[in-house]
This record gives C-alpha cells, sequence and structure tokens, in this order.
C-alpha cells in the first residue's frame, strides 16, 4: 500500500482534483444555460439541447487551456529546477506529463462529442422553427428581429438546411475543421502508429495549431443568443409567452431584443498559447547553438554512439534530449536516453537505427563513409535535457536495477556515475551494493552496454571490489542451436555470448527467488528497486516488492521505484 | 517518411470514421431530424466499415498488435480473398460510403473522415501495400526444453566408434573423450 501511494499518490491527487474540476464546471455551465432566465426564449426553441451544448464547451475551454501546458517541456524544467525544496515525488510528477497530456486529449474528446450531438440537435430545431408557419411560441420568435441584429434564431432563413448552414456560419465552419484536426491528430496518435512511423504522429500533430486558430474564432459569430437586459426589464416572459400575438401591441409584451454572447475561448487558451510560443522560441533559440561532436562510435547491430559537447550543457543521471539533425529532416526533433554520466566531460546517446530518421544519422555519423566525417561534419542541434534526474538510485544502500530490453538504456548512464562516485568517495553516494538485471530477447543490439559491463567488471577487480555490482543477464529470446553451444562451451570462465565473466541466464528471472535471496542477503536495508521495462514486468516487480518487505520497521523493505525513463 | 504503411494509419481512420458515423446516425435517427433515412444508412454503413477495418493487417515489418478478439472478424474478412486483400478497392468502396452521409448533417463528419481514410488507403493501394491476415505466432520452433529433458539416449559406458549407432546428438559424440 505504502508502495502505490508513494508512486501513485500524487498523480491520482492530481487526477482526482482535475476530474473534479471538469465536473463542476459542467455542472455550473450546464445550469446556467438551463435555469437562467435570459436564455428562456432561446430554450423555447432549442430545449435542453442549449445547455447540453454549453456546459461541455466550457470544459473543453478548460482542457484546451491545459493540454498545451504539460508539453512545455522547457517550462517544466524551470519548474523542476526551482523546486529544490520540494520533495522528489513532486517533480517527479512532472514526468507524467505526456500521461496527462493525454488524459486532457481523452477528455476534449469525449466532450466534442457531447457539443456537436447537443448542436445537431440545436441546428435542427433551429431550422424546423424557421420553417414553420404556425403561430407556436418557437415559430414566432424565429421571427424577431427580420430585419436587423436582434434576432434570436442564428437560421434567417426558411430557405435552408442544417448542413449548409454549418458551412456557412463561422461557428459552424470551424467546428467542423477543428473537428477533423482533431480527429486526425487521435488516429495518428494511437501507439501503433506512435511507435511504428514516429514522423505521420509529428507532422500530424502539427494540426493543433490550426485546432487552436479555429477554436479561438469559433465564437465570433455570436450565434448563442440571449434576451437583452433591458428587454428583460420592459418584457417579461412569464406574462407574454401566452400572448403572443399581441407583442408590439401591448405595452407590457414590447417585441423582444436579443443580443450574442461574447467569444470566451480566448480568455482561457490565449496565455497557454503564449506560454508555447515561448516555449517553441526557446527551443529555437537553444538549437541554434553549437554542438560538437567529439567522437562517434558504430557499434554491433547498427547502433551508433554519438559523444557531443555543448556549452553550459548540464545533465543528471536519466536524462533524455532531443536531438534534430537538419541535413536529414529539418523539422523532426527526436528523443533519446543519455547514456553517459554527469562526471565525464561529455555527454552521449546511443541511437540504434530504427527507422528513417535513425537510419539517415546512422548513414550520415557513421556506416562505411568514415572519410566523410574528417571534412564533413553535419550540424546536429541538442535541446535538453529533460525529465528527472534518478538520483533516488544513489540514496539507497542496496539497489536494484532492472532493465528490460532498451529500457536499460538509463542504467548505463546510471551505473557509470555510481562508478564515478565510488572511485572518489563521493559523500553523496550511500550505495554499497547493485543488482543489475538485464532482461532481453538477444544481446545483439545491445553489445555496447555488454562493453560497459565488462569494462565495469574490470575496473572493480583492479580496485578489489569484485563484488559490488552483481549482474544477472537474462535472454529470453533463445533457441535449441544456442542452447547447444552454450552446453558445449559451459566450462569456460568467461560467458560465450558476452563474454563477460557472469554467465548469462536463459529465460524470464524467477523474481521469487531473486528477491528472496536479496532479502536474505541483506537482512536490515532498504532496497530501492528501479525498473524501465513494460508494465507487466512492473506488475510482477510490485507484487515482490510487498511480498519481501518485511513488516518489521527493522527489517528489510524493498521500495518500488517505476521510472518512465 | 519512406518506411511508413499508409495502411496502419488508414485502417485506423478509417475505424474512426465508421464509429463517427454510427453515432452521427444514431443522433440522426433517435431525434428523427429531416433526412433520417441517411442517418439510418449511416448506422448501417458505419457498423459494416467498423467490422470490416476491426481486424488490423499483418504489417510488413515487425510484429503486429492485435486489436483484441480479432481473429474472428479476421477470418471472415479473409474469406473475401482480393476484395478485403486489395487497398484499391477499400479505397473506391469507402469513397462510394461516404457519399449518402453527406447528405444530412448529423453523417457528414462520418462522410469527410471516411472520405480522408479512403485517401490514405489509396496512398496504400499505389505504394503495393496489402491486407493480410496475422496468423497466430507459432512457439519459437519446438519447445527449447523439449531435447534437454530427454534423458541420454545413449549413456557412457559406450562401444567404439566404429561400432556406434549414429549418435542423436552431435554433442554428445563431442563431449565424450575418445580414447585413443
Amino acid at each position: 500500500m505504502s508502495n502505490w501511494v508513494l508512486n501513485h499518490g500524487l498523480s491520482a491527487l492530481v487526477i482526482v482534483v482535475w476530474l473534479g474540476i471538469n465536473i463542476f464546471l459542467f455542472v455550473y455551465y450546464f445550469h446556467f444555460y438551463e435555469y437562467n432566465t435570459v436564455f428562456y426564449y432561446t430554450r423555447q426553441i432549442t430545449g435542453s439541447a442549449l445547455a447540453w451544448a454549453r456546459a461541455p464547451a466550457a470544459c473543453l475551454n478548460f482542457n484546451c487551456l491545459l493540454i498545451l501546458l504539460p508539453v512545455c517541456r522547457n517550462l517544466l524544467s524551470f519548474l523542476r529546477g526551482s523546486c529544490v525544496c520540494c520533495r522528489c515525488s513532486a517533480r517527479k510528477q512532472l514526468d507524467k506529463n505526456i500521461t496527462f497530456h493525454k488524459l486532457v486529449a481523452y477528455m476534449i474528446a469525449l466532450h466534442t462529442v457531447i457539443h456537436i450531438v447537443a448542436h445537431l440537435f440545436n441546428f435542427e430545431r433551429f431550422n424546423d422553427s424557421q420553417q414553420s408557419t404556425g403561430q407556436t411560441l418557437d415559430a414566432v420568435l424565429s421571427r424577431v428581429g427580420h430585419n436587423d441584429s436582434r434576432w434570436l434564431n442564428p437560421i434567417r432563413s426558411d430557405q435552408t438546411t442544417p448542413t449548409y448552414i454549418t458551412f456557412t456560419t463561422i461557428a459552424g465552419l470551424t467546428g467542423v475543421i477543428i473537428t477533423l484536426a482533431l480527429i486526425l491528430m487521435i488516429t495518428s496518435s494511437t501507439d501503433t502508429i506512435r511507435r511504428s512511423y514516429f514522423e505521420v504522429f509529428w507532422f500530424t500533430h502539427h494540426l493543433f495549431v490550426i485546432f487552436f486558430i479555429g477554436l479561438v474564432i469559433h465564437g465570433i459569430g455570436r450565434i448563442v443568443r440571449q434576451q437583452t437586459e433591458e428587454s428583460m426589464e420592459v418584457h417579461d416572459y412569464l406574462f407574454c409567452q401566452n400572448r403572443t400575438s399581441e407583442w408590439g401591441s401591448i405595452p407590457e409584451c414590447p417585441i423582444p431584443v436579443f443580443k450574442g454572447g461574447a467569444p470566451m475561448t480566448w480568455k482561457w487558451v490565449l496565455a497557454p498559447m503564449i506560454l508555447y510560443v515561448f516555449e517553441r522560441l526557446l527551443r529555437l533559440y537553444r538549437s541554434q547553438q553549437s554542438v560538437v561532436i567529439t567522437k562517434a562510435v558504430v557499434h554491433p547491430s547498427k547502433v551508433l554512439e554519438l559523444q557531443m559537447q555543448m556549452k553550459g550543457f548540464k545533465m543528471e543521471v536519466g536524462q533524455y534530449i532531443f536531438i534534430n539533425c537538419p541535413s536529414i529532416s529539418q523539422l523532426e526533433w527526436h528523443p533519446f536516453t543519455l547514456t553517459s554520466a554527469p562526471e565525464e566531460d561529455f555527454f552521449s546517446v546511443h541511437i540504434r537505427s530504427a527507422g528513417d530518421w535513425t537510419d539517415g544519422m546512422f548513414e550520415t555519423f557513421g556506416g562505411d563513409k568514415f572519410e566523410r566525417l574528417k571534412h564533413m561534419q553535419p550540424r546536429i542541434s541538442v535541446d535538453g535535457p529533460f525529465g528527472t534526474a534518478s538520483e533516488d538510485a544513489f540514496h539507497y544502500e542496496v539497489s536494484v536495477l532492472i532493465g528490460a530490453g532498451i529500457g536499460v538504456t538509463p542504467f548505463a548512464s546510471v551505473l557509470k556515475s555510481i562508478w564515478y562516485k565510488y572511485e572518489k568517495s563521493d559523500a553523496g553516494l550511500r550505495t554499497k551494493k547493485i543488482y543489475l538485471f538485464w532482461i532481453c530477447r538477444e544481446t545483439q543490439a545491445f553489445e555496447w552496454f555488454a562493453d560497459l559491463l565488462r569494462s565495469l567488471e574490470n575496473n572493480m577487480e583492479q580496485l578489489g571490489k569484485p563484488d559490488f555490482l552483481n549482474y544477472k543477464l537474462f535472454l529470453t529470446g533463445w533457441d535449441s542451436a544456442q542452447a547447444v553451444h552454450i552446453k558445449v562451451h559451459f566450462d569456460k570462465e568467461t560467458d560465450v555470448v558476452t563474454g563477460l565473466k557472469q554467465k548469462t541466464h536463459y529465460g524470464r528471472p524467477n523474481w521469487d527467488k531473486e528477491f528472496h535471496s536479496i532479502a536474505q542477503a541483506h537482512p536490515k536495508t532498504t532496497v530501492g528497486v528501479f525498473l524501465c521495462g513494460p508494465q507487466p514486468l512492473a506488475k510482477a516487480l510490485e507484487e515482490c516488492t510487498n511480498k519481501y518487505s518485511e513488516i518489521n520497521p527493522l527489517g528489510v523493505h524493498f521500495h518500488f521505484n517505476k521510472e518512465n525513463f | 517518411m519512406g518506411q511508413i504503411e499508409w495502411a496502419m494509419w488508414a485502417n485506423e481512420q478509417a475505424l474512426a470514421a465508421g464509429l463517427i458515423l454510427v453515432i452521427g446516425g444514431v443522433v440522426g435517427v433517435a431525434g428523427q431530424f429531416k433526412g433520417w433515412q441517411y442517418a439510418a444508412y449511416g448506422i448501417a454503413a458505419g457498423v459494416f466499415i467498423m467490422l470490416l477495418e476491426y481486424p488490423r493487417g499483418k504489417r510488413r515489418k515487425g510484429t503486429t498488435l492485435e486489436r483484441p478478439g480479432q481473429s474472428y472478424l479476421a477470418a471472415v474478412v479473409n474469406l473475401f480473398g482480393p476484395l478485403t486483400r486489395n487497398y484499391y478497392v477499400r479505397a473506391v468502396l469507402h469513397a462510394c460510403l461516404a457519399v449518402p452521409g453527406g447528405f444530412m448533417l448529423a453523417t457528414v463528419l462520418g462522410t469527410v473522415n471516411l472520405g480522408i481514410a479512403s485517401i490514405i488507403y489509396l496512398l496504400a493501394a499505389v505504394r503495393k501495400e496489402e491486407w493480410s491476415p496475422i496468423q497466430a505466432q507459432q512457439s519459437k520452433g519446438r519447445q527449447p526444453g523439449k531435447s534437454i529433458h530427454q534423458p541420454p539416449t545413449n549413456p557412457p559406458p559406450r562401444p567404439p566408434a566404429e561400432r556406434r549407432r549414429k549418435p542423436e546428438d552431435d554433442v554428445e559424440s563431442e563431449d565424450t573423450p575418445t580414447i585413443k
């Protein structure tokens, strides 16, 4: 339970508050438009559809304000940096920005549906009333203001269709355009598209510019009409609503006068839009700063390591940067976890060739064109670093690091940093023992990490502390041919697959066994468990951390930290 | 964007368009709007499109994640052979299905989105993409543990090589030290 509160408590609070505000806005504005007297005559035509359209509109205003904020990563970095006094968990909340962005997007989609459905009813009813030739209240109301701007019914002709009105009014046309933009943004940001065809997602998502412009001008037609205050004073709807034939002839019922409500959306979204413009300008400015590539290393399986230097760049472990290479693509920025330690005088990333852009990087900086490197250094730009530092790893006496597949990348930074701190006997380092579990299907893509482990192994032996780092590599994608090969070379000192001293395991780890042995080896300590990997693994680990943490406060305790590196 | 399989995005877009068509259709019929017959059509067409697009096709590169429960629909879709495999057919089909929705406001949004999906499918067809069902992943070869669990069939002491039967496992012959 305490693990859940530690990891999710603040998120749950944020979501509850956010939902609460949404519900409040919806109910408040629904009430306003459903019961306020200035809309009485409007409701005679539309019924409750008016309130059903205006309530989600208010929520849409609120959520469109929110949606731009989590993606202002420089602003978030600034907030994070200035929050030194806050507890780490508060800062970690800022890392869940994309999750929050998605939640707000779903809410926008939901409210858009309600808003559009309600307006479908509104338009239909407005049209029906305008075409009606009877003397019913709604028909009479529709004829009010025939020659001037004091009308109630925004459909001024009886020879038209709702579809025509939609495409010839500002509100209707902008509504259609921004809804289309929203739908295209959503369909191109599903997991499948985003993870496999990032460029489609990235470019389509810039439709948000059209979305926000359309959103701001959506209301300038002022077609949500209410009775004016002056008219309310002289024309009492309760008395006059049944005397439509006498309107204008008797002193108690002059013809009612209507006006449109002023557009409100810009008041909500103007500030975030300005902030976001600043954010993009800041990114542009930072991208102009020169980045010097001190070394480019090609690793097996088309992995490119870039070591770079940039003036004023300060990183911490577990952070990531965005890289842009104009010679490959002017507009694309791609995120990569930093694999160097802050103690080194350069910063590095490992880029695996997995798509158009990364292939391009590999061709440009690595590949076989070594001669090209010498006299033609393509420019790259770097934005960052972003993300909360994973300093927690240094604060536990015993740290268990679990990386699955590519999730092992941030641990490269952590391990290197721990090693530098250990060598210098840095006081900030409380760690005495590290367990590293590295799980992947095959090691080919991560041989650079195996190299790192090998060099750490050597360093530790030289310092006489071979037990500091205990790592286990689990290969989950082995087949019988490999098994045969391994059987043959069983007796060799180093592992046949990785060349490391500690042998490779096959299949998935038995977490019960592992946690049990760690708990026994460190009976009175708090053990920090760090995972960078898929959700099912997180669940399994959470169960184990709960199971093997003793209730006795002096006993062994496991703290589970799931990071979305 | 050379490596993008447009059909994947077209599929998401068409599925969304089908859903929008259904919602618009339901509103039009429930509200008894003028032209509600087009709304009724919208519901029927929308459901058909959602059923057709729900099974995700196999990607050319990498593994494809199935949508939950799509195998049954995939079997049905596969039955139609080239009609469903070919994306030109789908592009034309969606374009035609979209047209009647344009006659009524409630279904207009579905129409436009379906039109966009049709265009993306056309792009996919031009790039020679095809729909194919995702086969259930066969287990990687036979169970890796199987050969290990069998006890050795020819344990030592063994007769000399000349009189030995053909060994089951190459490994066994390597492991046993040959006495010269």
